[in-house]
């Protein structure tokens, strides 16, 4: 089945914020701090402002007096509030790329060359470059008494004393490198003026919201500032924010009164756009001979970086409440710490808290196993939750939501993920490696994902009188082909083909409102409202119709009209319409979904892999993802996203990082360095879609299915390499893991060894 | 004396896709991508990284592929240029590469599918029958974040098995 | 990421280059030469370089891009592009390790336009081409407007990204021996994804007497120094032997001992040497397979 996103992708005629040029327009460029943390003595505008081709120069001084700063969408906590970042540095910068003042230029070249000659005198502060320096260090903002930010205690049963009393325990100390969403294109937007109103080209994913933070920033009335999404470039969470640039270029439109343009470049957007993931867990863990867990503590410190962004505390929250996952924990003691640093903010990333959580989570399991020298499976089988234990709590809460694991069979795809890999064999082809001098090894990770994140999303459908039928939606598309998905639901509900369903999305003039795309959300809610417009829509059309249709007969939607089983006159759309007008019954249908809850979706990662003993070098020899949406509005997209996921997991787990030395600057800001997989370093993937537990809370029982792809490759990439060099159960515990380290371990592994086993 | 023959300004005429363009007065340092995206209009050819790395800006110049961002838009003169935009046929019916990319899903967010493509069309110009791991090995400079890239590597193997099979079937008859 | 502001001059022949850019440099100019760009234009987007003026070599082929065989070496041009290297048959037959090394090199797309002269003039430490070069000792023709002088790569190879070129020379042809009989050549790399540069690299020949013992064994190592490391004079333990495996493995682990590669963010020193004695086992052992083979 083909996606209505693609003739134009394919052409090269879609437009990208990038691909747009409008009369008269300037183009900007974001002067950004060179130091991870110093004060701002003076910035010297003049000998710019009077290049040729400058149009503008601004800095914080500039700026109205009072705006900013940049408030919290989600997770927010008043707390939080003294870190918030501005728009521009006034005084003090924080992070390498932290934007100082703006150049505005006939062309992004002259922009470039003006920014050169800027001149920022700034007198260095100590950087603080890691949590622990953060720790020992004066806090980064007035008003604050430390830079330990946020803090959160949670409980469940006997909590660390039920650790402590258990016959076995396990501490270890995990860390997830600083990595990020680096879509394939950078940010970008244009704001034109155009009398009083303001158009602005380039946002996403919260359209509405953002629209809405703008007028209160700029101090406009919310309908003069016209928000229209293009096509976009990927997101993975990180686009689509409210940044600095989304005051900014708005701003200078509005001040210069002409078009602006600001397209982001590759080395702003490693400095600029937000950064995720970077954690260190401190876990105990308590089980007995068995390998039953009886209780976990975890101290969870997270690095969040120089500013509180828009997603406040969302992904240490989220780490913390998906921490516990699929098993049946008596009893939680897990603490939340949130440190600000002189580094790039952070926000969310494909997957955010369960990336972290779930590597923590499922490499434990593994190296409980190794402890009592058990097979990982069986560990898992041991703990897993029943399929009669749920709707099951687990007495936290994300997003404001208590988790409560609404349906699912997790023995179910367990064993499903092992027979797919065929585990029951693995002991022969890794004597069959073994020959050709590669140590095989098998890996499992289980998963459980959060979807469908509230509060709710219209859906409006208008039957035209070509019978097409418009879709207006509050939800966003990064990529995910969110037109296609709805286009279906709607297809499938009225039975009109597939590619007479137009929709229309992320034009603030022509949908009202919206919630956007994040979270997993969009089928789940999204879809939702517009299977119940479908239903709305077709119940309207059947009662206008009632006197031709009678009783029991079922109507078609041809292209050419309706057509009435048993009659062959068919009635055109305009009839109908007609019809519609004169009984006053309108078909133009808005129908709203409410989340009440989220629904979380759930499956295991597996992985077979080849370690070369002389390189440390892994080669992925089978990956298989077993995975339930409880019901799949389109099959093979629910598989692209979990193939684009993995792609992403596996950078994640063994080649992306961001590092900073310790003056906080960036080491790797380019694509030379922070290396993401290309097509040599992912495999095939094998994706078994289930339907095993359709969600109790939707219409369509669907679950999302866009972030369960990234979370579980890092644990089962990590399990699989342990197994086949046998490391010890404390081996991998930092990611990315790399030849090196995989090297260390086998090495190590060699000196250790008794010697009767070296004689084998 | 060199003088006279150094400039800060430069006009020449390009062709693209087969249709002849004038540059005129504009600065040498213009990278090709910009003078493709932002003079001719040509946006099709998207710039990902600026620095060589990720393959989204990558055309056919003489028909091999180039990173338009490595190279300036002057010493494309003299040269055939050949962009995402002149792939499909008369009449915009897509060519068989993009109709397998569209069958398989080779795309979500698209923008590294004019590099994918270019790259795509120069190995099956060059190798009818591509194994998947000679794919893969090809299209190794371009970088896509989304799709995972086996459903681009499926779409290629389907358009050359397409290009076999109407060759067997020529030969069978 | 857009380059500074150049004049940019595009010589139509080797001699107005020269000219030009001994002129330009004589007046105190910022010149660079640009040959593929594959490594310049990244720099200057970045803006790390900010020339005053571009030389363009790109329309010197007539000069500056063959491949011409002679009695016991080969003449490449330094304008020859990589795919050129890759796909020429003469290079195949007289130099096999340039093939095998082409196909290491970057992406296709890279190898389209990068050249020979420029991979050695960017002189980076862990790139092949200039491994090859120490290796075979290469030659390198240096033309200035007034003067030629041709060196070998232990001599034009200085530091990390550095060589003792003057900035008024342009390097103009290399000069590559050919493989001798009874020999098999053989590169080794190590990188971290498909096409990037090489954490650790190694690149050996080594030549059989008619009793099949190693009569003349070389070895240069990349990525685990400044320039490319030349350890040839390390083998004499291996000519006039039938070396196992094994024992080129005690040898490298012997050889290796004394390196002190700087680790960086993608790989730590320890795991470079380790990589170091793997890869030239590998290429040597690999060497030898291929006079067996032949
Ligand atoms: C994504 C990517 C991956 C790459 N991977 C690899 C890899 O794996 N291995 C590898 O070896 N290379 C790799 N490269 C670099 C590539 O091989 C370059 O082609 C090469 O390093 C430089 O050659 P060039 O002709 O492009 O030189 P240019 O970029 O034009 O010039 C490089 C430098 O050499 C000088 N110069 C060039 N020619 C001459 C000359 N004839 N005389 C004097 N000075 C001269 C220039 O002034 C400049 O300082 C990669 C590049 C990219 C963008
Ligand atoms: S934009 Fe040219 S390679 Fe990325
Ligand atoms: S489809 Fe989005 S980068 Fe490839």
């Amino acid at each position: 089945m083909r996606r209505q996103e693609d003739p134009t992708l394919l052409r090269g005629t879609a437009t990208f914020v990038a691909d747009l040029t409008v009369p008269r327009m300037v183009e900007a460029v974001v002067v950004r701090s060179m130091y991870a943390h110093a004060r701002i003595d003076a910035i010297d505008t003049m000998a710019t402002s009077s290049l040729s081709g400058v149009v503008a120069v601004i800095t914080a001084a500039d700026l109205p007096e009072g705006v900013g700063p940049i408030p919290m969408r989600l997770s927010s906590s008043p707390e939080l509030v003294q870190a918030l970042q501005h728009p521009l540095a006034r005084d003090r910068v924080r992070y390498v790329g932290e934007p100082i003042a703006v150049i505005v230029a006939q062309s992004r070249y002259l922009a470039e060359d003006a920014a050169s000659t800027l001149r920022v005198d700034y007198s260095p502060l100590p950087a603080m470059a890691s949590v622990d320096t953060a720790m020992a260090s004066a806090p980064l903002f007035e008003g604050l008494t430390a830079n330990h930010v946020y803090h959160r205690h949670h409980q469940k049963g006997l909590g660390s004393e039920a650790v402590a009393a258990a016959p076995r325990r396990l501490k270890m100390h995990f860390s997830i490198q600083r990595h990020t969403g680096m879509p394939l294109e950078t940010r970008g937007l244009l704001a034109v003026p155009e009398a009083e109103r303001l158009t602005v080209y380039g946002p996403t994913k919260v359209v509405f919201f953002n629209r809405r933070l703008l007028s209160d920033l700029l101090k406009v009335p919310l309908e003069h500032i016209h928000y229209v999404e293009v096509a976009v470039g990927g997101g993975f969470g990180i686009r689509g924010e409210f940044y600095p640039e989304d005051y900014l270029i708005p701003f200078l439109a509005q001040r210069l009164q002409t078009p602006v343009r600001w397209i982001e470049d590759r080395m702003e957007h490693f400095q600029a756009a937000n950064h995720s993931r970077e954690q260190h867990h401190e876990v105990e863990v308590g089980f007995d001979d068995m390998g039953h867990v009886m209780g976990l503590a975890d101290h969870i410190w997270v690095d969040t970086g120089a500013y509180i962004r828009t997603h406040g505390v969302t992904v240490p929250e989220l780490t913390q409440a998906m921490l516990p996952g699929p098993y049946d924990w008596a009893a939680l003691d897990t603490e939340l710490h949130v440190v600000l640093t002189n580094k790039t903010p952070t926000g969310t990333y494909r997957g955010p808290g369960r990336f972290e959580g779930t590597f923590v989570r499922e490499r434990l399991m593994d190296s409980i196993a190794a402890t009592l020298h058990l097979d990982p499976l069986v560990v898992r089988q041991r703990n897993l939750l029943q399929a009669t234990q749920l709707p099951y709590s687990n007495g936290l809460k994300a997003l404001g939501h208590e988790v409560e694991l609404d349906s699912g069979n997790y023995p179910a795809a367990l064993l499903r993920a092992s027979n797919l890999m065929e585990s029951e064999t693995i002991s022969q082809r890794k004597s069959e490696a073994l020959h050709t001098g590669h140590l095989r090894g098998l890996g499992f990770a289980f998963v459980v994902e959060k979807s469908g994140l509230g509060p709710y999303e219209d859906a409006r459908l208008v039957l035209q009188d070509d019978g097409t039928v418009a879709c207006f939606t509050g939800l966003a598309d990064l990529g995910q082909g969110t037109g296609t998905m709805l286009a279906t639901v709607v297809s499938k509900e009225l039975g009109v083909d597939r590619d007479r369903i137009h929709v229309i999305y992320g034009d603030t003039d022509r949908v009202a409102e919206g919630f956007g795309t994040f979270a997993s959300r969009g089928t789940v809610v999204g879809g939702s409202a517009a299977y119940l417009a479908s239903a709305e829509l077709k119940r309207r059309i059947v009662a206008v119709l009632s006197d031709v249709i009678g009783n029991g007969a079922k109507m078609v939607m041809h292209p050419s009209g309706i057509k009435v089983s048993g009659r062959t006159r068919t009635v055109s759309y305009r009839e109908v319409l007609h019809r519609a007008e004169t009984q006053k019954v309108p078909l133009d249908v808005t129908q709203r979904f409410t989340a009440t809850a989220m629904t979380y979706p759930y499956g295991v990662h597996a992985c077979e892999v080849d370690v070369s003993p002389e390189t440390g070098a892994v080669h992925i020899v089978r990956y298989g993802v077993v995975y339930d949406v409880g019901k799949a509005i389109n099959l093979d997209m629910v598989r692209d996203q979990i193939m684009g996921g993995v792609a992403q997991g596996i950078g994640g787990a063994v080649l992306e990082q961001l590092v900073y030395d310790e003056t906080g600057q960036l080491q790797t800001g380019t694509f030379m360095d922070y290396l993401i997989p290309g097509m040599c370093e992912v495999p095939d993937i094998e994706v078994v879609v289930t339907e095993d537990a359709p969600a109790p809370s939707n219409p369509m029982g669907v679950k999302g299915a866009g972030e369960g792809g990234a979370v579980g490759v890092a644990p089962a990439l990590a399990n699989a390499i342990a197994d086949a060099i046998s490391a010890p159960p404390e081996a991998f515990t930092t990611l990315p893991i790399r030849p090196q380290d995989i090297l260390r371990w086998i090495r190590l592994g060699l000196e250790h060894r008794p010697r009767g086993d070296e004689a084998e | 004396m060199i003088e006279n023959h150094m400039s800060y300004r430069a006009s020449y005429t390009l062709s693209v896709n087969g249709q002849c363009y004038r540059v005129i007065d504009v600065e040498p340092r213009l990278l090709l991508a910009d003078v493709l995206r932002d003079i001719l209009h040509l946006t099709g050819t998207h710039l990902g990284c600026e620095h060589g790395a990720c393959g989204a800006c990558t055309v056919l110049l003489d028909g091999r592929p180039v990173r338009s961002c490595l190279m300036l838009g002057v010493q494309a003169q003299n040269k055939s240029i050949q962009t995402v935009e002149g792939l499909a046929g008369p009449n915009g019916v897509l060519s068989p590469l993009q109709e397998a990319f569209a069958e398989d899903h080779a795309l979500q967010c698209g923008f590294c599918t004019p590099g994918m493509l270019m790259t795509a069309q120069f190995l099956l110009n060059n190798n009818a029958h591509p194994s998947r791991l000679e794919i893969r090995e090809a299209l190794s400079g371009n970088l896509c974040r989304c799709t995972g890239y086996q459903n681009i590597v499926n779409a290629i193997e389907r358009t050359a098995n397409a290009d076999n099979a109407s060759e067997n079937s020529v030969t069978k008859r | 990421m857009k380059p500074c502001a150049f004049q940019l001059y595009t010589p139509s022949t080797l001699e107005d280059a020269l000219e030009a850019l001994w002129e330009l440099t004589e007046e105190g100019r910022s010149v660079k030469v640009l040959a593929g760009g594959q490594s310049l234009i990244p720099v200057l987007n970045m803006r790390l370089a900010t020339p005053d003026v571009l030389i363009d070599l790109n329309e010197l082929d007539s000069d500056l891009n063959f491949i011409s065989p002679d009695t016991n070496h080969i003449k490449i041009g330094a304008l020859t592009r990589h795919y050129q290297l890759e796909t020429s048959p003469l290079i195949s037959k007289n130099v096999p390790i340039i093939t095998e090394a082409e196909r290491l090199i970057g992406h296709v797309a890279i190898r389209s336009r990068g050249t020979l002269g420029g991979s050695l003039a960017h002189a980076d430490p862990s790139a092949e081409l200039p491994l090859v070069a120490s290796l075979l000792n290469a030659r390198m023709t240096l033309q200035s407007k007034h003067a030629t002088r041709t060196i070998p790569a232990a001599e034009f190879f200085l530091a990390y990204l550095m060589t003792s070129m003057e900035p008024t020379e342009i390097l103009t042809e290399i000069t590559i021996p050919t493989l001798p009989g009874r020999s098999g050549q053989s590169i080794q790399e190590f990188a971290l994804r498909h096409g990037d540069f090489a954490i650790a690299v190694a690149g050996a020949q080594v030549t059989m007497d008619e009793d099949g013992c190693i009569s003349d064994a070389r070895l240069t190592l990349g990525g685990v120094g400044g320039t490319p490391l030349d350890m040839s004079a390390s083998l004499a333990p291996l000519v006039g032997s039938r070396p196992l495996p094994e024992d080129i493995e005690r040898l490298m682990k012997e050889i290796c001992q004394d390196l002190e590669p700087d680790g960086d963010i993608h790989a730590d020193s320890a795991y470079r040497k380790d990589l170091a004695i793997t890869l030239s086992t590998r290429a040597l052992v690999d060497g030898l397979q291929k006079v067996k083979d032949s």
